[in-house]
C-alpha cells in the first residue's frame, strides 16, 4: 500500500467533466497575467451554461462572455492591459449578453475572497463607500463599528460579502502530483485565495515535477498552494497562452492583437478566429499558434 | 532655456502635486503620471518611493521603460495593504471627472447597458476612500469634464462626506492635472476649481473646453515653465524617445508634419 500522498494528476477533460452548469467558477491571475488559459478554452467548447464567472479579468471573461457562458459575472475590471479594453467584455455588456453583473472594487474583491476563504460571511471596509459599486450593488450593505474612535464616531463601513466559489481554477508554473504549486514570476496574484475561497481547486501547471524538484533551484516562499487546497492537477505546457507565465514565456503580444482584432470585428472576423484557433482541443490550440507564429515570421 | 514644449510642463506640474507627499508611495497610471513622479523623485521629493509598475519598488530612477536596483516587493496584494495603510499617492486617468471631482472609468450610459464599457472601476473606489489620489487627463475637453459623470468610480469630496465619517476620513483628491491646466476640488461646496493655466494657455480655453461650471478664482497665476534641471533630466534621462508626445503633442513638431 502506497504511503504518499494521492495522485491528483488528471486531464483537462476531467476537469471539465467534473463541472456542472451553474456552478460559480473563480478564474485566477490577474488580467492579462497567469490565466488558467487551457482550462478556459475548455470551457469555451464545453456545454456548461449559466456559469457565474468571478475574476479580475482578461482574456478569460472575454472569452466565456463571447461564447454565451457567463449567467452573472463578478470582476472589477476586465482589461488586455497593452489592449486596454477587452473587445468580447465590451461587446456582452453593451449588447446585456451577461444578464447579472457584479462590479466591484479592486479591493473589495479581494476582501470578498478573503471572506470566503476565512469563512465569515463578509469583512469590512473602506472601498466602496460612496461611489456607484453600492449603488449598482444595492444589497451589499454597510456595518456600524461596534467601536467608537476616538472622537466617539461609529463608522460605517462596507460589508463585503464572501465571494464563494463552488471551484477555483488557477495556474501555476510548477506543481507535484499531489497539488503542492509554486509560482516563478514576479507575483503571486491571488491563486491561493481563490483556492481557499472554493470547494475544489484544479490548478494547471507548465510542468509536473516530483516533490523535491520544487524546491531544488526556487526558494520555499513560492509554494503558494498546498495540497490540502487541491483536487486536482493539470499538466498543461503554454497553458496559460496568450497571457503571461513569467519566466516560462512573457504574453503573446502579437496573437493578443489577432485575438482583440477579431473579438472587435464582424461576426465573420470571430468565426474565423474561432474556427482556426479554438474549435478544436487544446493540442489543436498549441499547434494552430505555432503555424501562426511561423506564417506571421515569413 | 525657453523652448519647453507642452509636455514637459504637464511633467512639471505632475512632479510638482507629488512634492509635498514625504515618503510614500507614489503610483503613477500612465505615461506623463509616470515620468512626472520619476521627476519629482530627481528634484523636489527624493524620498518618495516609486515601483516599476509591476511588482517592485525600484531604488533608483530609471527611464521611462527601463529598471532599476530593487528595494522591495510590490505584489498588488501588497498594494491593496498600502492603499488601507494611507501611505500612497495615486494619480490614475478618467474617462470623465464631473464638477464635483468624481470620475468615471467604467462606463459610458446606463450601468445596466452601457453605450460604451470601459475597463470597470478598477482601485478607484477604494483608492479615493484610502489614500491621496490624483488624476491626469491629456486631452481637457468637454467630453471629460462632464456636470456629472455616469458612473462614479473615483469619489469626489462632496459624496465622500455624504457617505459619512468613514467615507471622508481620508478622501483626499489632490489635484486634476491636464494638458492646458492644473485644478483642484477646492471650489465652493467642493467643487473644481482652476489652480493654473499652462504658458500659452488662456483662462477662457480651460473654460470652454469645461464642460461644468469651473471656479475660476480671480487672479489665475501661470503654470510653472520646467527648469533647465527638470528639461535636462527630461530630455536627456527620462524620455529621451519622446515618448511623452504621444500623449500630450508638441505643436511645433505637429505643425511640420
Amino acid at each position: 500500500m502506497s504511503r504518499k500522498p494521492r495522485d491528483k494528476r488528471m486531464s483537462i477533460d476531467d476537469v471539465i467533466g467534473s463541472l456542472e452548469s451553474g456552478m460559480t467558477i473563480g478564474i485566477g491571475g490577474w488580467g492579462p497575467r497567469r490565466k488558467p488559459m487551457a482550462l478556459v478554452r475548455a470551457l469555451y467548447n464545453s456545454d456548461l451554461t449559466d456559469l457565474t464567472i468571478v475574476s479580475w479579468g482578461g482574456a478569460d471573461v472575454g472569452l466565456l462572455a463571447r461564447a454565451g457562458k457567463i449567467r452573472k459575472l463578478v470582476y472589477a475590471f476586465v482589461s488586455l492591459d497593452s489592449v486596454p479594453l477587452e473587445p468580447n467584455f465590451q461587446r456582452a455588456r453593451q449588447t446585456k449578453a451577461v444578464p447579472e453583473v457584479v462590479e466591484l472594487d479592486e479591493g473589495m474583491f479581494q476582501t470578498g475572497l478573503r471572506a470566503a476563504a476565512q469563512r465569515l460571511p463578509f469583512l469590512p471596509m473602506r472601498a466602496g463607500l460612496g461611489s456607484d459599486v453600492l449603488v449598482n450593488n444595492p444589497w451589499i450593505r454597510t456595518v456600524t463599528s461596534p467601536y467608537p474612535d476616538p472622537d466617539g464616531v461609529r463608522e460605517d463601513l462596507v460589508a463585503v460579502p464572501a465571494l464563494n466559489l463552488d471551484v477555483a481554477l488557477v495556474h501555476l508554473n510548477r506543481a507535484d502530483m499531489h497539488g503542492n504549486a509554486a509560482y516563478l514570476g514576479p507575483d503571486p496574484y491571488f491563486d491561493d485565495l481563490f483556492a481557499m475561497a472554493a470547494q475544489r481547486t484544479y490548478v494547471s501547471v507548465e510542468q509536473v515535477l516530483d516533490t523535491a524538484g520544487l524546491t531544488v533551484d526556487t526558494p520555499v516562499q513560492r509554494l503558494l498552494l498546498s495540497r490540502m487546497m487541491v483536487e486536482g492537477v493539470v499538466e498543461t505546457p503554454n497553458g496559460a497562452h496568450f497571457t503571461t507565465c513569467t519566466p516560462d514565456y512573457e504574453r503573446d503580444e502579437r496573437f493578443q492583437r489577432e485575438y482583440a482584432a477579431a473579438a472587435g470585428g464582424s461576426d465573420e472576423d470571430w468565426q474565423a478566429f474561432h474556427d482556426r484557433f479554438l474549435a478544436g482541443d487544446e493540442a489543436s490550440y498549441q499547434a494552430a499558434v505555432k503555424a501562426f507564429h511561423e506564417e506571421s515570421d515569413r | 532655456m525657453t523652448d519647453w514644449t507642452r509636455a514637459d510642463v504637464c511633467a512639471a506640474a505632475i512632479a510638482d502635486a507629488f512634492s509635498q507627499d514625504g515618503e510614500i508611495f507614489a503610483s503613477p497610471m500612465g505615461l506623463l503620471p509616470t515620468l512626472g513622479v520619476r521627476l519629482a523623485k530627481l528634484t523636489s521629493n527624493p524620498d518618495l518611493v516609486i515601483s516599476d509598475g509591476e511588482s517592485l519598488f525600484l531604488g533608483g530612477v530609471p527611464p521611462l521603460g527601463g529598471t532599476d536596483v530593487v528595494e522591495g516587493w510590490i505584489p498588488f496584494r501588497r498594494v491593496f495593504d498600502v492603499v488601507a495603510y494611507g501611505k500612497r499617492h495615486v494619480m490614475m486617468g478618467a474617462t470623465q471627472v464631473d464638477r464635483h471631482g468624481n470620475q468615471n472609468i467604467s462606463a459610458i450610459g446606463d450601468f445596466a447597458q452601457p453605450k460604451r464599457q470601459l475597463l470597470g472601476s478598477r482601485g478607484a473606489p477604494g483608492n479615493t476612500v484610502n489614500n491621496r489620489t490624483s488624476y491626469w487627463v491629456p486631452k481637457h475637453s468637454p467630453r471629460v469634464f462632464v456636470e456629472q459623470v455616469d458612473i462614479v468610480s473615483g469619489v469626489g469630496p462632496a459624496r465622500a462626506k455624504a457617505a459619512g465619517p468613514a467615507a471622508a476620513r481620508f478622501n483626499d483628491v489632490h489635484r486634476i492635472v491636464t494638458n492646458l491646466a492644473v485644478l483642484d476640488v477646492r471650489g465652493p461646496a467642493d467643487t473644481v476649481r482652476l489652480l493654473s493655466v499652462h504658458p500659452g494657455v488662456t483662462v477662457d480655453e480651460v473654460v470652454d473646453a469645461t464642460g461644468f461650471d469651473l471656479a475660476v478664482p480671480a487672479d489665475v497665476p501661470s503654470t510653472r515653465a520646467p527648469s533647465y534641471e527638470e528639461l535636462i533630466l527630461i530630455r536627456e534621462m527620462l524620455d529621451p524617445k519622446g515618448l511623452r508626445f504621444r500623449e500630450v503633442p508638441d505643436a511645433a513638431e505637429a505643425a511640420q508634419r
